[in-house]
C-alpha cells in the first residue's frame, strides 16, 4: 500500500448521507462493513465524527460510549493508510568501520545488564556518536555466563564474551589480565566502567593502575568541550560525595548510576568479537573460597536478596518457617499476618512496613493489596502462591501458582532437600 | 615467651590513616573508614601495628591524627608532605622500608579527590595483591590471610590472599572504638621526611560543593495523548506473567524451583 491518501469526494459524500440509496454499498466498499461510518476525513482534511454511530446500548437501555479505546482497537484498520503501530520503531544501526572503540565492562549482576550498566551504555553511545561523520563503536566486554539477550537494544555494537571458567567468582586478577589484553589488541579510545561496589569500582581502579591512566571516578555528567584533550569534560563526585570536581574527561571513566539516559531509540548489531591471543595462564594470589552462608534472618529486610513472604493465606506457620529456613530466604509478611500476631512488626512489607528491594520475592497467600504492592515495586521477580486466580498479586507476579500454600511449600521443600541430598551424594 | 620468638611470630600490620571531614560541620576528624581499618588491625592476633599518614602537619590535621592515637597507640608515623603533593611515591617508599605483611586502608578519603585509587596504585607499584571491601580478617597463617569480603545485601564472601597484601575495609566492618583523650594527648607523632612529588593534574580542576543531582524523570514515549495518559495513570502491571492453574502441588513447586535456580538464589 502506498502511503498516499486517495480520496473520492463523491463516495465520501454518499457514505455520509445515510439516506442515499447507494449508502450501504459505498460503506461496504470503503471497508467499513455494515456498520455506519463513525469517523472519516472531511473535505478539508479535518477528521469528522458521527456521534450517532458510535457506542452501544447499555444494560439499562441507555446509550454508552466507551472512550477507553477498547472498541476503537477492535475496529482498527478501517481507515486508509493505517500503518500497524505494533512494529518495532527502533532504528537499526550498524557501524561497519568504526573510527574508534568505546569499551564498556558491565557488571552483569545476576547475569543481566543492570540499570547502572544500561546508563553506562547510554553514556558510551554519547561518546561514540558525537561525530556523525566518524562514528565510534561501543564494545561490551562480558565475563562469565550471562542470560542477557537485549545487548543490541542497550546499544552494544561489538560484544567480546569471555566465558572461560577462570572468570567465575571473584577473579579480579584474571579479569584484569583479560582487560589488559583487550587494551593491547584493540586499544579502545575510552574505557567506561560502572562505579559500583565490588563490580566496576574494583576492576576499573585495577585497570587504571595497570595501564597507568589516571581515571575519573564518580562521574555523573559529561559535556562536550573542545579545549580538553579528548574533547569532553566531566563532572565527578569527590571527597566522599561532598564536592563536584570539573575536569577534562580522561580515558578511563568510572561513572555513577544515572550518568546518562539509557539507549531507547536505536537497536545495534551485536557483532561478536574475539581476542586473537589465547589468554596466558595466571598464577593468582587471590583465591575465592565462595560465598559464606549468612543467617538470612539476620539480614535486614530492606536489603535482603530473596524474601519468602507470608500473608493471611498461611495456616501452617511451622511449615512456613521451615520452608524459609530450607530455602535460605529472609522472612517477610503482609500486614494482616503481622496484626494477627504471627510475625513480628519489623517483618512487615509494604507502605507502612519496609520497602524491599529483593531480587526474588515469593508471596505466599498474599492477595496483593495496593499498600502491599507498593512495598515490592522494585523487586525483580515476583512469585505468587495463591488460591484465588483473580487477585492482584497474580497480576503483578512473573510466575503464579494457583493452589494451596501449605502443600506447595511442602513440595518445594522436599524438592530442595532432595536435590541437596543428591549433590552431597555426588560429591 | 622469648622476646625474639615473639617478634618472629608477630604480624607486621600497617594501617594507612587519613584526615576525615565531618559531613555536617566540615571539621577535621579521624576518618570513619580508616578508624574501622585500625579497629580491624587491633582485632588481629599478635599483630604489631604501625599507623601511617602522609600529609602536612597543622593544627587541624594534628587533632584528627591524635584521634587515632586515642584508640590505644603510642606513636603514629607521619610522612611529611606538602598539601598538594601526590603521596603515592612517599607512601610506597615508606612501606617498602618498613616491609609490613598486611597494609590496611579505607576505601576512599573524605577529603580531596577521594577517588579510592590509593590502595590500587600502591599495590601496582609494590607488586602486591589488593582486596577491597573487607568485613573482617578471619585468620593469618603461614603467610596466607583468610578474609571475609562484604558483598551487597548483607552477604559475605571468603577469600584467601597471599601476603604481603593491601586490603581496604568496608562500612560493614565493625565500628571503631572511641578515642580516649588521655592517650590521644600523650601519643607521639613521629615525623619522617620524604621526597614530595606535586600532583599537577589536579591543579587544573575546579572543585565546588556538590550540587544536588537532577532527579531522573520518567520519560514516556507514546504516539498519542491517550497512551501518555494511560502510562501516567495506570498502576504498574507486571503483565506477561505465567499463571499455572490446575496443577498438582508438585508441578507448581517444580516451576518455582526452576525459577529460583535460574535466578541463583538457592544455595
Ligand atoms: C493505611 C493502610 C496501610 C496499610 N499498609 C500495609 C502494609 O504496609 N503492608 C501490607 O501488607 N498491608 C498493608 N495494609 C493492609 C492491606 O490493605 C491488606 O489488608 C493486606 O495487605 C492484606 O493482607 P493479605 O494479602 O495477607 O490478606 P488477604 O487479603 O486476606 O489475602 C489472603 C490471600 O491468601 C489467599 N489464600 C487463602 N488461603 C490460602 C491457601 N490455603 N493457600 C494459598 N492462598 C490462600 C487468598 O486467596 C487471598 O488472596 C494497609 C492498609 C491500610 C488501610
Amino acid at each position: 500500500m502506498t502511503g498516499i491518501l486517495r480520496r473520492d469526494p463523491r463516495q465520501e459524500w454518499i457514505a455520509r448521507n445515510r439516506l442515499h440509496p447507494e449508502h450501504e454499498r459505498v460503506l461496504a466498499e470503503l471497508g467499513q462493513g455494515t456498520a455506519v461510518a463513525t469517523e472519516w476525513v472531511g473535505p478539508n482534511g479535518v477528521i469528522r465524527k458521527n456521534p450517532h454511530a458510535v457506542g452501544f446500548i447499555g444494560p439499562n437501555g441507555i446509550k454508552r460510549i466507551d472512550r477507553s479505546g477498547v472498541q476503537q482497537a477492535a475496529s482498527a484498520g478501517r481507515g486508509v493508510g493505517h500503518e500497524s503501530a505494533a512494529a518495532d520503531s527502533r532504528r537499526r544501526v550498524e557501524i561497519d568501520a568504526p573510527a574508534f572503540l568505546v569499551a564498556v565492562v558491565p557488571d552483569m549482576a545476576g547475569g543481566r545488564l543492570s540499570s547502572h550498566d544500561r546508563d553506562l551504555l547510554g553514556l558510551a553511545r554519547q561518546l561514540a556518536d558525537a561525530d556523525s561523520e566518524q562514528p565510534g563503536a561501543v564494545l561490551a566486554v562480558v565475563f562469565g555466563n550471562h542470560k542477557e539477550d537485549g545487548f543490541g537494544e542497550a546499544g552494544v555494537d561489538r560484544l567480546l564474551h569471555l566465558d572461560e571458567e577462570v572468570f567465575d567468582g571473584y577473579m579480579p586478577e584474571a579479569r584484569l589480565a583479560a582487560l589488559s589484553t583487550v587494551e593491547r589488541e584493540l586499544a579502545p579510545y575510552h574505557w567506561l566502567l560502572p562505579d559500583s561496589k565490588l563490580g566496576g569500582a574494583d576492576l576499573g581502579r585495577r585497570l587504571a593502575a595497570r595501564i597507568q591512566e589516571r581515571p575519573a571516578t564518580g562521574v555523573w555528567q559529561i559535556e562536550k568541550d573542545d579545549a580538553c584533550e579528548l574533547g569532553w569534560r566531566c563532572t565527578a563526585r569527590g571527597a566522599a560525595g561532598t564536592t563536584d570536581i570539573q575536569r577534562a574527561l580522561p580515558r578511563v571513566v568510572l561513572a555513577l548510576a544515572e550518568c546518562a539516559e539509557p539507549v531507547s531509540e536505536t537497536r545495534h548489531a551485536v557483532q561478536p568479537l574475539a581476542l586473537s591471543q589465547v589468554l596466558p595462564p595466571l598464577l593468582g594470589r587471590i583465591e575465592d573460597l565462595g560465598q559464606v552462608a549468612v543467617d538470612p534472618a539476620g539480614v535486614a529486610l530492606a536489603e535482603a536478596e530473596f524474601i519468602l513472604s507470608a500473608g493471611n493465606g498461611i495456616k501452617d506457620w511451622d511449615g512456613f518457617h521451615h520452608a524459609a529456613k530450607v530455602l535460605g530466604a529472609t522472612e517477610g509478611a503482609s500486614r494482616v499476618a503481622v496484626d494477627d500476631g504471627f510475625m513480628p512488626r519489623h517483618r512487615q512489607v509494604g507502605a507502612t512496613g519496609t520497602w524491599v528491594t529483593a531480587r526474588v520475592y515469593v508471596a505466599v497467600g498474599i492477595s496483593g493489596a495496593i499498600q502491599h504492592l507498593q512495598g515490592i515495586q522494585s523487586c525483580e521477580k515476583v512469585v505468587a502462591i495463591n488460591l484465588d486466580p483473580g487477585c492482584d498479586m497474580i497480576k503483578r507476579a512473573d510466575l503464579a501458582v494457583i493452589g494451596d500454600s501449605a502443600s506447595i511449600l511442602a513440595a518445594l521443600v522436599d524438592m530442595v532437600e532432595q536435590q541437596r541430598e543428591e549433590k552431597r551424594d555426588a560429591a | 615467651m622469648q622476646p625474639e620468638a615473639h617478634a618472629k611470630a608477630a604480624l607486621e600490620v600497617a594501617v594507612l590513616v587519613s584526615i576525615g571531614r565531618h559531613p555536617l560541620t566540615g571539621r577535621a576528624r579521624r576518618a570513619d573508614q580508616d578508624a574501622r581499618g585500625v579497629e580491624l588491625a587491633m582485632s588481629l592476633d599478635k599483630a604489631r601495628i604501625t599507623l601511617m599518614h602522609a600529609g602536612a602537619l597543622d593544627d587541624d590535621s594534628e587533632s584528627a591524627l591524635r584521634g587515632y592515637l586515642g584508640m590505644g597507640f603510642q606513636t603514629l608515623t607521619l610522612v611529611e608532605q606538602p598539601r598538594d603533593a601526590d603521596v603515592i611515591p612517599a607512601l610506597a617508599s615508606a612501606l617498602s622500608e618498613t616491609k609490613p605483611q598486611l597494609v590496611i586502608s579505607g576505601e576512599r578519603a573524605e577529603q580531596g579527590e577521594g577517588s579510592g585509587l590509593l590502595p590500587y596504585l600502591l599495590a601496582e607499584r609494590l607488586g602486591w595483591p589488593v582486596v577491597s571491601g573487607l568485613a573482617s580478617v578471619e585468620k593469618v597463617e603461614d603467610g596466607v590471610a583468610t578474609l571475609l569480603q562484604a558483598l551487597p545485601r548483607g552477604q559475605r564472601r571468603r577469600l584467601q590472599v597471599r601476603l604481603p597484601a593491601i586490603v581496604t575495609v568496608d562500612a560493614a566492618a565493625s565500628a571503631a572504638r572511641q578515642s580516649a583523650y588521655g592517650p590521644a594527648r600523650r601519643g607521639e607523632l613521629r615525623c619522617t621526611e620524604a621526597l614530595a612529588v606535586p600532583d599537577e593534574a589536579s591543579s587544573e580542576w575546579t572543585v565546588q560543593p556538590a550540587r544536588k543531582r537532577p532527579k531522573r524523570l520518567k520519560i514516556v514515549k507514546a504516539a498519542s495523548a491517550r497512551d501518555r495518559f494511560k502510562a501516567a495513570a495506570a498502576k504498574a502491571e507486571g503483565g506477561g506473567g505465567q499463571v499455572l492453574t490446575d496443577v498438582t502441588p508438585e508441578q507448581g513447586a517444580e516451576a518455582i524451583f526452576k525459577l529460583l535456580k535460574e535466578e541463583g538464589v538457592l544455595r
